[in-house]
């Protein structure tokens, strides 16, 4: 009897418990954040979506080789002789025409593997996270342009020029800080 | 019906000459539909201030899209289980799959007919009122499970098997514990169990022969949680377990309408406990009873059944689902024997000529227990609020801020 009552003492008692928690947290702020609207910000180095700038792509195919799950292809081929020189931004001569660099974003396993052996950085991962589509095949981003405004003019002699006397060298020209948020071939 | 003719002929003083049969017609037809109204709109404020208080109870916003603060969400989401496809399944029993949500909203709705609003505010006074509920409220187990039966799926039946297990052991002790207040009165009408408790909050019966009557109240009140099928007592519909108990075939309306059920199940366990220990539509204090000349019957009617359903929801959002085999020991094993002592101490009590009326120290329980539990819930609540603004500092540090685009 003693042990019955003492039970569904303790039964009504842990009920009353619960119930206390229950209602203090009806009065606590919410942790929801509302998504859409409002969002956490990203780490510094975030790996979201690739963005390659075609600009300054000399067509080595260090990214392709690179990758472990093989999501870029790249078709390159040799710029004719008679063809003006080009260089990237960091002052590489770009010697190779490429004529097809596709990144398959449904593939990528986002390791950032291919950005590191790029030797001009034209290859970057960005914060960009929200690319999700209704269809695959439109994860396929075709980065390779026809209309590109390549640098003819040799970055290293320009920034020696701009330099002068003073003999400094020039900073090379790091990726830009805030990648545009479409690239041009999606 | 002559009370309601009253109530009539007092709101419209021509109702006098109308002939007999608008007049008859007038008085059934018009509670009936106010009941109506009621029933099916109200599920839609349940299931909002469920999914709200559900929310909040887990830090969490809750429904907040559809309209302003989410409050058409429940509208949004009767509409699309309108416009659904009610499915049957292949090997479904159909009349019978048809039949078993009527049948549950019968019993659901049927109640209303006996439930005082306020002096004449009753649909119809029946002098079985008590023994009408229960014996109503019983229907929609029958329904339930009809449906367990008819979807013919294992899952559903194991629900409504659960269901008829639930309503056997919950139903005695709850239907004991109807009987002391019933003693006390000497009447089943829920018209009188009401005006027997007039003089304000002291003279409740949930203070009466003090620590008897709280404690009837309890019993009355998790046997009614099991009537209802609500957590923690959700075991027919169980959806970690069942997939969703009885209703995993239903689609659609069918689906809306075993809602509905539950829901207004809900306010009708809590409108009779109401009734039997909380004074009913009768105010804590005879002041308050009406403003002027308007009656608020109605309202404290609502409020405290409206509590009521509040604790519930709080329960639900506190506990875990209780297995059978702790569903049955609950039941018979200390619900029972509860009720039984209570039942037997209680009518020796009413039946000796000094306690007739209560313990001596009745009337000066009433007003501090209630002090000193709203006290203590506010208390608790003025804490959390406090803490919480602690917390949302700490949580302002500039690594966890949230940015807006």
């Amino acid at each position: 009897m003693k042990r019955w009552l003492e039970d569904v003492w303790e039964g009504f008692y842990t009920v009353l418990v619960g119930m206390r928690i229950t209602w203090r947290h009806l009065f606590t702020a919410p942790v929801t954040l509302q998504y859409p609207t409002v969002k956490w910000p990203l780490p510094p180095k975030s790996r979201m979506r690739l963005f390659m700038k075609f600009e300054d792509c000399i067509g080595c195919g260090q990214c392709v080789r690179a990758c472990p799950v093989n999501c870029i292809s790249l078709k390159a081929e040799k710029r004719p002789a008679d063809a003006p020189p080009i260089w990237a931004a960091n002052g590489q001569p770009i010697k190779l025409h490429v004529a097809v660099f596709d990144i398959d974003m449904s593939l990528c396993c986002y390791c950032n593997l291919c950005t590191y052996p790029c030797p001009t950085n034209c290859i970057y991962m960005t914060p960009e996270y929200e690319f999700a589509t209704s269809d695959l095949t439109q994860h396929l981003y075709r980065f390779a342009k026809k209309d590109a405004v390549f640098i003819t003019e040799d970055p290293k002699k320009k920034a020696a020029a701009a330099a002068g006397p003073a003999g400094a060298p020039a900073a090379l020209a790091a990726p830009p800080a805030t990648p545009p948020a479409k690239p041009a071939g999606a | 019906m002559d009370a309601t003719y009253e109530y009539l002929v007092w709101l419209l003083p021509a109702a006098a000459e109308w002939p007999s049969w608008l007049v008859v017609a007038t008085i059934t037809a018009l509670p009936a539909l106010a009941c109506f109204m009621f029933m099916s709109l109200g599920p839609l404020i349940y299931v909002y201030a469920e999914r709200k208080v559900s929310a909040f109870m887990q830090d969490r916003i809750g429904p907040n899209r559809v309209g302003p603060i989410g409050l058409l969400q429940t509208l949004a989401d009767t509409i699309k289980l309108l416009f659904k496809e009610a499915i049957f399944p292949k090997k479904v029993d159909k009349k019978l799959f048809v039949i078993a949500p009527i049948l549950v909203n019968v019993g659901a709705f049927m109640p209303f007919l006996v439930i005082p609003w306020g002096g004449r505010l009753q649909p119809a006074d029946l002098n079985v009122g008590v023994f009408y509920v229960v014996a109503i409220a019983s229907l929609s187990t029958v329904g339930l499970i009809m449906a367990g039966w008819a979807s013919n799926n294992k899952y559903s039946l194991f629900g409504a098997m659960r269901s008829a297990a639930q309503i056997v052991s919950y139903e005695i002790p709850a239907m004991m514990i109807l009987l002391v207040p019933v003693m006390i009165v000497g009447s089943l009408s829920l018209q009188d169990i009401t005006t027997a408790q007039h003089g304000g909050l002291p003279n409740w019966f949930l203070f009466r022969y003090f620590p008897l009557m709280p404690i009837a109240f309890l019993v009355f009140f998790v046997a009614g949680l099991a009537e209802t099928n609500r957590a923690p007592f959700d075991i027919p519909e169980a959806e970690s377990e069942l997939v969703g108990g009885f209703h995993t075939e239903y689609s659609g309306f069918f689906f809306a309408m075993f809602f509905m059920a539950e829901y207004t199940e809900m306010f009708v366990i809590s409108a009779t406990a109401t009734v039997l220990f909380l004074g009913g539509y009768l105010a804590p204090h005879p002041a308050l009873q009406q403003i002027g000349s308007v009656p608020l019957g109605w309202f404290w009617m609502w409020f405290k059944a409206w509590s009521l359903v509040f604790v519930m929801m709080w329960l639900r959002w506190t506990l875990p689902r209780s297995r059978v085999d702790q569903l049955m020991h609950i039941a018979w094993k200390v619900l029972l024997p509860i009720a039984l002592v209570l039942v037997v101490v209680v009518g020796g009590l009413v039946l000796w000529p000094s306690t007739a009326a209560g313990f001596p120290w009745d009337r000066w329980v009433g007003w501090p227990l209630t002090v000193i539990f709203v006290g203590s819930l506010l208390v608790v609540m003025l804490r959390a609020i406090a803490w919480s603004r602690r917390r949302t500092q700490e949580l302002a540090s500039p690594a966890r801020q949230a940015v807006t685009p």
